[in-house]
């Protein structure tokens, strides 16, 4: 029988715990060699000898030229500002364009879902070009509202496929039923199909969220003062001077820049889970 | 509570016609079943009543008033759906006050209401808990619930109890039939099951293939099929059909020369028949149409007797218990006026 063969334990190590470290291994070893080089002293940063997997005198002087000799807090929040922006109005747009392509059943929505789709494929990297034409147009380059206009291009067709998804596998008949009972479309979307799609509008937040927040390339294009760059961007451009790299400070920049991530991650792994693998719970 | 009126109602999904003209008239505090084979399109009116689905072509009235442009919250209706529709997020009392709460009633008489619908349906202990930690039985319930807080002119069930186990399903066909005794209100039920329609109906009305093939009370259809679909469709289990010639003197000969003698007809001597005998309407006898027994069922209160008649399936229910075996020939009999006749080619009823 197959749990016979998964769990006897040598097998098991095989089949299960082995791949799965190795998996950990190449998946966490960049993050440790992050952490452990933003708490490194330069000399032993430098050094050529002892061993480089471990931090033999931990230093916070990385973190201290971070926060008081660059402009760090003011990119973290800029960071903040634009996720939290770009991601609340991707979410809002997507939530009513999947609303409306999966339920109103009006002529060509299918060709709307798929045309967003479609959107969702063509690259950044030549999207930027027009993009730029654009925000220039519009007078905002070089300012937060460049990317909190810009970022929702991307988001909104990634949030809205994901929604759609979700929003399909709510039954009809609760539509139907709470019509019957009374309600209208903005009833039932803001009664019925949010509260059941909460899953699906937590992952949508969560992936919109990260894409925002480690954004590279529009950042780094419509952005030129330093007071209005993002972490990413911040980092690479002013700690990287020439050809001379702080290392400790960039992998300092890159830990607390990854840290918000992580803890909305955590917070909401459980509901995260569910909005990739569930459907409705009736 | 009010009447319903159907009258000329048309219905296609694109090119693909689904109701040909239906009428219907529904009184005052009837219980109608509709009730046909899948693919009918009973459900389809049922929605149509509801306001679910468009009316073009047709009138459908409520009490005195022409609904067919008006949205379904403003029909008075309430309707129980076969998967319940229950919404998963909130409780049993939410799930009952939440038509009143969008229409804004006090807080005092949706209490009032919720508790009160959920004595007559044994809900009290319940009216907390969430759709998901309740059984089958109880879900429907609590869709009936919801449906009498409205206190509306006409209740409509979409095949309710379908998602039920066998035993369920008879427990809450009367618990359905005693709450209407109870309330009154008039009702229209989907069903494909003719039990179903038989045993809870007012008033049955049968369709196949987008048509009303009859309209009437149960045993009515029972007794007086106006076609072969009827005929066929009523009763389980189903009528027998045996295809011959109407002969001189009111006798239909048989394929095989049998004679069955017939009550005076409209149908013309040398007229192709179909001859339909309910399964208890056969009569083991000395003498008749000799029938081949091929499997005997016992069920105790009664035995059905499978058997080939001039190359016919032919089952017979006799209340008396026979020592028969496969294979055993015997003789069977059919009071004249217990053949009903149908015309072999439309399917009608001959008088």
């Amino acid at each position: 029988m197959a749990a016979d063969y998964l769990t006897s334990l040598p097998r098991r190590w095989v089949t299960i715990y082995i791949p799965l470290i190795v998996f950990l291994i190449v998946l966490l070893f960049p993050f440790y060699w992050m952490a452990i080089t933003a708490f490194k002293p330069d000399a032993e940063l430098m050094s050529a000898t002892g061993n480089p997997f471990w931090v033999v005198q931990p230093t916070l002087m990385h973190f201290r030229k971070l926060l008081f000799d660059t402009a760090y807090p003011t990119w973290l929040w800029n960071t903040v500002l634009i996720t939290v922006s770009s991601t609340l109005v991707s979410l809002a747009a997507s939530v009513f364009a999947a609303y409306a392509i999966e339920r109103l059943r009006f002529r060509g929505s299918r060709q709307v879902g798929l045309g967003i789709f479609l959107a969702y494929l063509v690259p950044p990297s030549i999207l930027f070009i027009p993009l730029a034409s654009m925000v220039f147009q519009l007078g905002i380059f070089d300012t937060r509202l460049a990317l909190i206009l810009t970022y929702p291009t991307f988001l909104i067709p990634f949030c809205t496929w994901l929604l759609m998804g979700y929003f399909r596998a709510i039954p009809y008949e609760l539509e139907e039923c709470a019509l019957i009972d009374g309600a209208t479309r903005w009833q039932i979307l803001t009664r019925i199909i949010l509260p059941l799609a909460v899953p699906g509008l937590i992952s949508a937040g969560i992936f919109a969220f990260t894409l925002s927040w480690n954004e590279f390339l529009y950042a780094l294009t419509f952005i030129s003062a330093s007071e209005n760059k993002t972490v990413p961007v911040g980092v690479i451009t002013e700690l990287v001077e020439g050809d001379v790299y702080h290392w400790g400070a960039l992998m300092a920049g890159a830990l607390v820049g990854s840290l918000p991530v992580a803890v909305l991650y955590s917070f909401f792994v459980e509901h995260y889970v569910a909005g990739m693998t569930g459907a409705v719970k009736e | 509570m009010a009447s319903v009126t159907l009258s000329g109602i048309r219905k296609s999904f694109g090119a693909t016609p689904v109701l040909h003209g239906v009428d219907v008239q529904i009184d005052d505090g009837e219980f109608v079943v509709l009730v046909g084979p899948s693919g009918c399109g009973k459900s389809t009116l049922l929605r149509m009543i509801a306001g679910l689905e468009e009316t073009l072509d047709g009138e459908i009235r409520i009490g005195d008033r022409v609904v067919n442009r008006v949205p379904p919250k403003a029909r008075d209706i309430a309707m129980v759906f076969q998967n319940y529709a229950l919404y998963p997020h909130m409780t049993v009392r939410a799930n009952m006050a939440f038509s009143m709460r969008l229409a804004g009633r006090a807080a005092a008489e949706i209490d009032a209401r919720v508790n009160d619908a959920a004595r007559i349906l044994g809900l009290d202990d319940y009216l907390d808990r969430f759709p998901r930690q309740l059984s089958g039985g109880q879900r429907q319930r609590v869709a009936m619930g919801r449906a009498i807080v409205r206190d509306p002119q006409v209740f409509l069930f979409d095949e309710p109890l379908s998602n039920l186990d066998a035993k369920l399903r008879v427990q809450m066909r009367t618990e359905i039939r005693a709450l209407h005794q109870r309330l009154r209100t008039t009702s229209i039920y989907v069903t494909h099951d003719q039990i179903e329609a038989m045993t809870m109906a007012d008033k049955i009305v049968v369709m196949n293939a987008g048509r009303v093939e009859q309209i009437g009370a149960p045993l009515v259809l029972y007794d007086d099929p106006a076609n072969l679909f009827v005929a066929g469709f009523i009763g389980s289990p189903a009528m027998n059909f045996l295809p011959g010639r109407l002969a001189e003197g009111g006798a239909v000969v048989l394929d095989n020369g049998g004679r069955i003698g017939v009550a005076s007809t409209a149908a013309k001597p040398g007229q192709a028949v179909t001859v339909g005998v309910r399964p208890e309407s056969l009569e083991i006898a000395a003498d008749g149409l000799l029938a081949e027994i091929v499997v005997v069922e016992p069920t105790g209160a009664d035995t059905q007797i499978y058997c080939t008649l001039a190359g016919r399936d032919v089952n017979v229910v006799s209340r008396e218990r026979h020592g028969f075996a496969p294979g055993q020939g015997i003789r069977l009999r059919v009071a004249p006026h217990k053949a009903l006749l149908f015309d072999a080619d439309s399917g009608a009823r001959i008088r």
